[in-house]
């Protein structure tokens, strides 16, 4: 136990939330007797569900701002026939077509947003009437039709990076993403441990980094062969490489720029972040644009997907994001919560779904086990702070993105009278 | 009156994890009169009706508790009030959606065939109202009446349950002059109808006005019990009994090395945020010198916080009126974020919901105010973040095992400690110092004064909050004392001693 806890950086929790997905799919490729890791199996799963990981990801910042949106699924679907019947009607090329989509995104973001910064009105409120509002302008629209949009249009959820190169049996272009991601991924373990070293604080050994690097690398490796070599025509999907590039973005936001803090500091204690010089209604007011703008772009990638936008499109989108986001192990109450824990607490959803319609469970059984695993993966988090421990799935996704939220919640908001002494840190330190 | 002891509290002993609240402390009561306990804040005397009124029950203190000669071991609040006593908080515990009725009979409400009986309620409710001359529409709702008919509400309801000695928090520290009298009226009238109080006040004056008898108590301890009528009390006198202790060595050594005034404030009036038309701070005028510390003295709730915060860039109330002077110049804070770039800082005296995110861990926290100066561009640079934490950590001797320790895990002394090396990342000209030692023991105190004197002897300008006169005392090169927002008195370091400022602070009619 103690070597397996050296290999992951000594913070096994970390690395939880992964173990638990890579179980999931372990799982389900036995009972299926090998049909979940397949070519076809995993497209599939990255094209039907990199919408709601990308509304995830705006989810996510929505509630570290301690906010929620409920209006993503309508505004997704009223962005989407706004975009379709603008390149029928108008014959605007395609990429305009986007642009419109996301600036109607902005919008939106910007009226809902307006309302919840600057009216302070509560976002629950603002994004149900959003919600309404926004299925309705879709319906309207629309006139409840379904449009259909342009070939090129649809390669924005439907496609797959082109064959370019020699012919060499697999998809170049997914073999160079990913000899790069291996590449980025030991770019990065050098970096950190000489940034460790530099500014004195405890590095690993090596053997455990070069194992975990090996472990790393061969997943990668092994997704990238999967998707390299799918039936003609198809390699890595292209709603993939947008959420992979979202993620790369949003991560970097989030952990890195000023913006970023920011959003956890109005969510962690908005009065402080203010007494601080944050401008707290205007992170708020970003985060519910940004909300908004990303709905937009998972509505668009969904009708390039289904070649059509209709009147039904994301209902209950907002539900599935932001199961996603409490699985990954976010606060209600805000503060806490990462992308890239959000990304893959969907991707435990996904597979989870895409698991049980392989073993051909109805959709009937399929929402009753999706039910029970939100409420037990909150549960077991709630249960755990009441205890006194840390917080499971927040600790498990924490430190990814390098950024280490601290301790429990539930120990701050536990009664502290009055000073405790000096001796306090061996009490409440949860570190084994 | 009769003058037999309804009340006897012995040897009351209540501890806090690493603090003892209240130390053998024994309290006498006779029936019908009205008892004032008197003391500094945190001397504990709300702790020593929490223990009367069973919000600490039995077995969480030593020492006993003899009520109309029975000896009695609260539970909670409900067996307290089923015994008599009833203890009516600083703030008021009213539902403010609710009616004048329902709240009177909130948890207590009389039914018939297991439904409210409206009729019996709204019929008790004028008569209780009557007792305590209140005449309003019982279905009116809390919040449609003010602060002054609220108290006698809750007075009100206070009697439904058959009152024997009822306990006052504070009870006009919210009201005005008028309503204060009619309420200290309403006092002498409970008490001419058997009903005997105790009054937690800061008022000196309604004290000497009204009590019969006066504990005083100071840092957690009985010190003497005055009666009234016997002993000759005056103010003066309770003022000496709550401040009479010494103020010895537990300040580094100093010698201040004052500069020019560089802040001044000016006529600066700021309106309470939604009471409309009343002032948290009238017409103030004041000013820092480079290299001095400033204390600003005054009870809770005269307007020290308030005037700091509405000048820490508006953070506080409704600007009315007041310019800021810094450097000769006129400058305006309207917001934060400007408050800062003009150098100043401000550490609230409420750390854990106004001053610190505890989500958070130590190297966020210290470059949280200004993370501009560890940004390369876009990106927050991680490197620099720990290197500046840990030079804090280092410099202020904060005691962590790392500072990727989450805050919620440090100590009190050690939180404030992160607090302050956060305001001085931001480089600041001036420092407002709000409370900078509650809840922080001895040790660290004497640290954190070594720390304000050090930041003095850079040239900045640091305002010190306090509710300790000692401390102010130890720290200060000038003393402004503030009442009812108020700025009533400026005192060099010579002139200044505890009676003093507590007359200042106090208003009292014998200013000095």
């Amino acid at each position: 136990m103690n070597s397996l806890k050296k290999l992951f950086g000594g913070n096994t929790r970390q690395f939880g939330m992964i173990f638990a997905l890579i179980a999931l799919v372990v799982f389900f490729q036995w009972q299926t007797g090998g049909k979940t890791l397949t070519s076809a199996n995993m497209m599939n799963l990255f094209n039907g569900n990199s919408y709601i990981l990308i509304l995830a990801i705006g989810m996510v910042l929505v509630i570290i701002a301690g906010h929620i949106d409920l209006s993503v699924g309508s505004i997704a679907a009223f962005a989407g026939i706004v975009v379709a019947i603008t390149i029928r009607d108008w014959g605007i090329p395609w990429y305009l077509g986007i642009v419109v989509g996301l600036l109607l995104g902005a919008l939106i973001g910007a009226w809902q947003g307006f309302w919840v910064a600057y009216v302070g009105i509560p976002a629950f409120i603002v994004t149900l009437a959003g919600m309404l509002l926004f299925r309705g302008a879709n319906q309207f629209v629309g006139k409840s039709n379904t449009v259909p949009v342009p070939r090129e249009f649809q390669y924005i959820g439907s496609g797959y990076l082109p064959e370019v190169g020699p012919a060499t049996g697999y998809n170049n272009l997914t073999l160079l993403l990913g000899f790069f991601l291996v590449g980025v991924v030991i770019y990065n373990e050098l970096k950190l441990r000489r940034r460790l070293q530099r500014v004195g604080a405890e590095t690993t050994e090596a053997w455990v980094s070069v194992l975990k690097l090996v472990l790393v690398s061969a997943a990668i490796l092994y997704a990238t062969y999967l998707f390299a070599t799918g039936r003609p025509g198809t390699s890595f999907p292209v709603p993939g490489l947008i959420l992979g590039v979202l993620v790369i973005i949003y991560g970097f936001i989030s952990n890195k720029t000023i913006t970023g803090r920011h959003v956890y500091a109005v969510g962690g204690n908005r009065h402080a972040a203010e007494l601080s010089g944050v401008k707290s209604k205007r992170v708020n007011f970003l985060v519910m644009m940004n909300m908004s703008i990303l709905a937009a772009l998972a509505g668009m990638i969904f009708v390039g997907r289904s070649t059509a936008s209709g009147p039904f499109d994301g209902v209950g989108w907002e539900l599935d994001a932001i199961a996603a986001v409490f699985i990954g192990g976010a606060a209600v109450t805000g503060g806490v919560g990462t992308v890239v824990g959000s990304i893959i607490g969907g991707l435990v959803m996904a597979v989870l779904n895409n698991g049980l319609q392989l073993l051909g469970i109805g959709a009937d059984m399929t929402q009753i086990i999706k039910g029970l695993v939100l409420l037990i993966a909150v549960a077991f988090d709630v249960y755990n702070k009441s205890q006194g421990k840390p917080s499971i799935t927040g600790l498990l996704t924490r430190n990814f993105g390098n950024r280490p939220r601290s301790g429990p919640p539930a120990a701050a908001q536990q009664p502290a009278p009055a000073e405790q002494g000096v001796g306090t840190k061996g009490i409440i330190s949860h570190d084994v | 009156m009769d003058h037999h002891t309804i009340l006897e509290m012995r040897s009351i002993t209540k501890e806090f994890p690493g603090v003892k609240a209240l130390a053998d402390v024994s309290l006498t009561v006779s029936a019908g009169e009205i008892h004032a306990i008197c003391g500094e804040n945190g001397a504990g005397k709300s702790t020593l009706m929490k223990v009367l009124s069973g919000v600490y029950p039995h077995g969480d203190y030593q020492g006993s508790i003899v009520f109309q000669g029975e000896e009695v071991r609260f539970r909670d609040i409900r067996s307290s009030e089923a015994a008599g006593i009833v203890i009516i908080h600083q703030e008021l515990a009213l539902i403010p959606e609710l009616s004048i009725a329902e709240n009177i009979f909130l948890g207590n409400e009389p039914t018939r065939f297991g439904v409210i009986d409206w009729d019996q309620i709204n019929s008790s409710t004028l008569e209780l109202m009557a007792r305590v001359g209140l005449s309003e529409d019982p279905t009116t709702k809390i919040k449609d009446i003010g602060v002054g008919k609220q108290q006698l509400v809750e007075i009100a309801k206070a009697l439904s349950k058959s009152v024997k000695l009822l306990i006052l928090d504070e009870p006009t520290a919210a009201l005005n002059e008028s309503d204060s009298q009619h309420l200290l009226d309403l006092m002498a009238g409970l008490r001419a109808k058997g009903i005997t109080c105790i009054m937690i006040s800061h008022k000196l004056n309604e004290i000497e006005q009204i009590a019969d008898s006066i504990t005083i108590i100071r840092d957690g301890r009985t010190i003497e019990t005055l009666h009234v009528r016997n002993d000759g009390v005056d103010e003066d006198r309770i003022i000496r009994g709550m401040v009479g202790r010494s103020l010895d060595s537990r300040f580094p050594d100093h010698t201040p090395n004052i500069g020019e005034t560089f802040f001044e404030v000016r006529d600066w009036t700021v309106g309470h945020p939604s009471v409309a038309d009343r002032l948290v701070c009238k017409g103030s005028n004041f000013h820092v010198r480079r290299g001095e510390v400033v204390g600003f003295a005054g009870l809770m709730g005269a307007g020290r916080t308030e005037l700091a915060r509405s000048i820490f860039g508006r953070s506080y109330g409704n600007f009315k009126s007041g310019r800021i002077f810094k450097d000769g110049k006129e400058v305006v804070l309207k917001s934060v974020p400007q408050a800062i770039d003009h150098g100043l800082a401000y550490v609230t005296e409420d750390r854990k919901s106004l001053g610190l995110n505890l989500l958070d861990d130590i190297k966020a926290t210290t470059v949280s105010a200004n993370l501009r100066k560890i940004t390369n561009g876009l990106v927050v640079d991680r490197d620099q973040e720990f290197t500046v934490a840990e030079q804090y950590r280092k410099s202020l001797r904060t005691k962590t095992p790392s500072v990727n320790e989450g805050i919620s895990k440090l100590s009190g002394g050690n939180q404030q400690k992160v607090v302050l090396a956060k305001w001085m990342f931001t480089d600041p000209d001036l420092l407002i110092l709000d409370e900078p030692t509650r809840g922080i023991d001895v040790g660290a105190k004497f640290e954190i004064y070594g720390i304000i004197q050090k930041l003095a002897d850079q040239g900045k300008g640091v305002i010190v909050i306090s509710s300790e006169l000692p401390e102010l005392l130890g720290l200060s090169d000038r003393i402004y004392t503030i009442f009812e927002g108020a700025i009533t008195g400026e005192l060099a370091r010579g002139e200044a001693n505890q009676e003093s400022l507590m007359r200042l602070m106090t208003a009292s009619r014998k200013s000095a």
